[in-house]
């Protein structure tokens, strides 16, 4: 069973065995509005907790992507290329960004359960 | 719903509405404006196949009289602008320039002769120095601010149906015409001009009016308001110049490639700031030149970014880009070195370490659809 965790720049990540799924939040993506281009990682990328990893381009700004953990990116979702209107369709699901391999499960601790994000974007409201 | 505004924003009279319509509200030169309803997408669509309403209240518009009459008024206002604006007749609008010394853009500005007066519209984050640049430069002239105005948009395909359906006379204006109207029992200053490259009009409505004639012009089925976010995309896509961005003082009426606006008498004539160097410009040409770009793929490249040539050599830097949901393709405007400028041209724009290819294009980027004739 997955296991989902939240970061506070509105990222998630669904860990099952070792490989966490990365995409950012239902709020993240309402507070960009229409998402036009989405710049993912490179498979094989070791990529570090809080890099920029990746680029989500609404219509009107860029606004970068910071990984909620460390690892090595073994899978990107080609499918944003064509469709990146999914990021906004199905943030926490079909609009997933890319799959990394953790290289330090205890990251996973500073990151919050849904519960804590949901309180957290009650905060900024 | 919207989110609360800040103690020092300014307000305009459709503030309410706007938030009432869940529209979200951003900080834009010094007003709380409406960037967008449900979507900049929808909203772009929204303008490109119907009608959109825009609230642009936010702009200064003023009255320029003098006692001589409208003819003594266009020659005074001749002495700020490279624009012939003897050579208007009562009810047409002259797109201009507010030049400094240096030829360099003050602000461009919407002149129309209304007939006993000169009615303009100038920039939202310029109106406090063009009114003092106007009072001060404007021999014998009086100026009037007009704050108590507001100014709706109303543009797209379906605007003239919309719009002829409360006054048949509105109609039969061409573009870059204006005239009063009584819309739906409403006294209005309707201009036939826009920002989005689509037919449409420019309202001038009083301001203690201006929710009431929003909410008729909603009853109809073609009309949705559309924000700020759309106008931008919008604007770009037809090559449409932002101040602030793609224009600015250090920017000539040449340069911009906005040479169209310097009238044909006034290259003899002259006698407009900074005239003999944008005259001298005209024949000798410019070292850079505002062109515009389109990507081959769908990344957009946003203002400063570096255009680079195949070497990674900077030839010229973006001034707008973004995702043209028209186009389907990433857009932008920028200046580029003359040798680089001819359409046709392959360049790469510097985005994050990555050369994004594109091309030299002639704008618009998507056909500008203006009603030239009568009906």
């Amino acid at each position: 069973m997955a296991k989902i965790y939240f970061s506070e720049e509105h990222e998630w990540i669904s860990v099952e065995g070792g490989v966490g799924t990365v995409g950012i939040t239902e709020f993240a993506q309402e507070q960009l509005g229409d998402v036009v281009f989405v710049e993912l990682p490179e498979v094989g990328a070791t990529i570090d907790k809080g890099d920029d990893v990746a680029v989500v381009e609404s219509v009107k700004a860029a606004s970068e992507v910071y990984s909620p953990v460390s690892g090595e990116v073994v899978e990107i979702n080609e499918e944003l290329a064509d469709a990146p209107g999914l990021v906004n369709q199905h943030a926490e699901g079909d609009g997933w960004f890319y799959k990394v391999d953790l290289s330090d499960d205890s990251e996973l601790d500073d990151l919050m359960t849904r519960a804590e994000y949901d309180a957290f974007v009650e905060g900024l409201e | 719903m919207g989110d609360p505004t800040p103690e020092n924003l300014l307000t305009t009279p459709l503030d309410a509405l706007h938030r009432e319509l869940g529209a979200r509200m951003v900080p834009f030169a010094g007003y709380a404006m409406p960037v967008q309803y449900s979507g900049i997408l929808h909203e772009h669509a929204q303008a490109r196949t119907h009608a959109a309403l825009f609230d642009v209240s936010h702009m200064g518009q003023a009255e320029v009289r003098h006692p001589d009459g409208v003819e003594a008024a266009a020659r005074a206002f001749e002495a700020l602008v490279p624009g012939d604006l003897l050579a208007l007749k009562p009810g047409q609008i002259r797109y201009t320039l507010f030049t400094n010394d240096q030829g360099g853009i003050l602000d461009d500005l919407m002149v129309t002769n209304a007939g006993d007066h000169l009615y303009v519209v100038v920039n939202a984050g310029c109106k406090v120095e063009d009114f003092k640049h106007m009072h001060a430069g404007l021999a014998g002239c009086t100026v009037t601010e007009r704050p108590d105005l507001a100014l709706l948009a109303l543009q797209g395909p379906e605007a003239a149906k919309v719009l002829a359906r409360l006054c048949p006379e509105a109609a039969t204006m061409a573009f870059m015409t204006a005239r009063a109207l009584d819309v739906a029992g409403f006294e209005v200053w309707a201009s036939r001009s826009g920002y989005t490259g689509e037919d449409g009009y420019e309202i001038s409505v009083p301001g203690d009016r201006a929710e009431a004639f929003a909410r008729r012009l909603l009853e109809e089925p073609e009309v949705e308001f559309s924000g700020l976010g759309a106008r931008d995309s919008l604007r770009l896509e037809a090559g449409l110049c932002l101040y602030g961005s793609d224009i600015d003082t250090a920017t000539t009426p040449v340069e911009a490639d906005l040479k169209w606006t310097i009238g044909k008498r006034r290259r003899t004539e002259a006698g407009f700031p900074g005239a003999e160097i944008v005259l001298n410009q005209l024949t000798e040409g410019t070292a850079r030149r505002r062109v515009g770009l389109r990507l081959d793929g769908r990344q957009p490249a946003r203002a400063h970014t570096d255009i680079v040539d195949d070497a990674g050599n900077k030839i010229g830097e973006v001034t707008s880009g973004g995702f043209g949901p028209t186009v389907e393709a990433a857009i932008a405007m920028g200046y580029i070195d003359a040798a680089h400028a001819a359409p046709g041209t392959r360049v790469a724009c510097s985005v994050r370490g990555k050369a994004l290819t594109a091309e030299v294009v002639t704008m618009p980027f998507a056909p500008h659809r203006y009603f030239k004739g009568q009906a």
